[in-house]
């Protein structure tokens, strides 16, 4: 253990992997007529040509393959790519699609169950551009941590975290879900990490290092002294933090 | 049942050496066989403040590697003969230590010793987890300011995650904190964090508190354990502490000046 990290230590490394989380077009497809595709795409591009000009796109093919509508992943790229989209992914698709995409440099995203209503709203949900480590959402499951997370220590809960002693500084607690903290929090509080805008955080005594809405974040210089030593509530309104007392 | 004390902090120089050799002379006095052990190997320092530097034939790092055996190398202190200590070696690095060879030779200690205290270096690297890792109780020493009070925030957090007893499920080790080199004049002035405000930050049971006093350099330079000096201050902080561990009822002292105040503080809990 200290071994490595001295030796890496004494050449200072060029690269580095970072995750964070973006927010990308989704294009969801219910019809798998290529020709009307392309007709609605433009359609869409023309009311918006700067907004759609070189922006990256999924492509989501879950409402096709529930209905075993097959499509033609070569021309559905070719057809993207010729309105000035720039495919970066694919998801919900069948093993085969997923292959063809991927033979196209596409990578491939797993599915994710999407609850939003409407086209134009799903086009709106960001998603990570990593390949998610938990695609199961529907399997949504609460960590429990009855002990202080200290310095250094890092949770990950796959849903909602709820934690009943406090969060030291240097500690990092992340949640696809909710996060809530009945001690004080003067770590990082990262809610909502895989794009879940709704995601809250709720904490009993707010001095955190940093707190962070799906990628929405502040640090604690922006955190005011007055909202501190009080339980609050964070959450996202129109990309913006919002911290209330509860 | 033997049990194993880590003595660590994660910072260096908030006086962990002191303490190791303190708390090991204290439960030796109070009749229970002890042993202590330096893990500082490559900076070993222990055997300078027990006096015993003069007498080190074999070491720590000789024992692992199979050259001397444990009774060879441990070195009976002269003060008291309940007290035994095991010095590190001086020209080797951490990474000399195994935990198979560490694990073994605390299971030898632990058929004899009552407690075996183990005196960490600091940092967080080898050296340190491998004194901790096959704890029982650990003793955080920390000085009333911040960069000390979150490297012990951070080493609580490996005690809690990266010891045998979190990696095998059993019952997590014991934490108690030492606030050490504590000078209520100067919290006073606002220099210090107090005790709450570091209670506060680590949630912590509070062993004892150990005053800034003179009588522990006098301690180190002469090569006695400062508990020995039973009119220093520091000396009766440490022996409060040892019978506070084996769990005598001793109020806190040397908290404030004006007495009193400890009421207010430890009533609230």
């Amino acid at each position: 253990m200290s071994i490595d990290s001295q030796q890496n230590s004494n050449h200072s490394p060029i690269l580095e992997f970072k995750s964070s989380t973006f927010s990308v077009p989704i294009l969801v497809l219910a019809s798998n007529d290529i020709i009307t595709i392309e007709q609605q795409l433009q359609d869409k591009v023309n009311l918006a040509p700067e907004f759609f000009k070189n922006s990256p796109l999924v492509f989501d093919l879950q409402e096709l393959n529930k209905h075993d509508l097959d499509i033609d992943i070569t021309a559905l790229t070719k057809i993207i790519r010729k309105l000035g989209l720039l495919p970066i992914g694919i998801r919900g698709g069948s093993t085969q699609q997923n292959k063809q995409a991927l033979e196209l440099g596409i990578p491939v995203h797993s599915g994710h169950t999407v609850t939003a209503s409407s086209e134009t709203q799903k086009q709106q949900v960001p998603e990570p551009l990593e390949p998610e480590l938990e695609s199961e959402a529907d399997a949504i499951t609460t960590t429990m941590i009855t002990h202080p997370v200290r310095s250094g220590q890092c949770i990950y809960a796959a849903g909602d975290l709820v934690i009943l002693a406090q969060v030291s500084a240097g500690a990092e607690i992340m949640a696809e879900g909710n996060i809530h903290v009945y001690g004080s929090l003067r770590g990082r509080a990262l809610a909502g990490v895989q794009g879940n805008t709704e995601a809250r955080i709720f904490c009993s005594d707010l001095q955190a290092e940093l707190i962070s809405i799906a990628g929405n974040y502040k640090i604690s210089e922006d955190l005011h002294g007055a909202i501190s030593n009080q339980p609050v509530q964070i959450y996202l309104q129109n990309h913006t933090l919002v911290i209330k007392d509860i | 049942m033997a049990r194993i004390i880590v003595v660590t902090s994660g910072k260096g120089g908030v006086g962990k050496t002191t303490t190791s050799a303190a708390i090991a002379m204290g439960l030796a006095k109070k009749g229970h066989k002890t042993a202590v052990i330096d893990f500082d190997v490559g900076l070993r320092n222990l055997d300078l403040i027990m006096g015993c530097e003069r007498r080190v034939v074999y070491d720590f790092v000789n024992v692992i590697n199979g050259e001397a055996t444990l009774n060879q190398a441990l070195i009976r202190d002269k003060n008291c003969n309940l007290l035994y200590i095991l010095p590190a070696s001086q020209t080797r690095d951490k990474d000399a230590l195994s935990q198979e060879g560490v694990g073994k030779i605390l299971d030898e200690l632990k058929k004899d010793f009552k407690y075996i205290v183990c005196d960490s270096p600091a940092g967080i690297e080898k050296g340190a987890h491998l004194a901790m890792y096959f704890a029982d109780d650990a003793f955080i020493v920390t000085n009333p300011e911040v960069s000390s009070v979150r490297d012990s925030d951070r080493m609580l957090g490996i005690l809690s995650s990266k010891s045998r007893r979190a990696e095998q499920n059993e019952d997590p080790i014991k934490e108690y904190l030492l606030l050490s080199r504590y000078s209520p004049d100067r919290v006073k002035l606002g220099e210090m964090l107090s005790v709450e405000d570091v209670q506060e930050i680590l949630s912590l049971h509070l062993l004892g508190v150990i005053p800034e006093s003179k009588s522990v350099l006098n301690a180190s330079n002469s090569g006695t354990p400062v508990i020995l000096d039973e009119k220093s201050d520091a000396g009766q902080a440490y022996a409060d502490i040892v019978a506070r561990y084996l769990g005598e009822d001793k109020p806190h002292r040397f908290i404030d000046d004006k007495k009193g105040l400890f009421g207010k503080l430890f009533g609230r809990k």
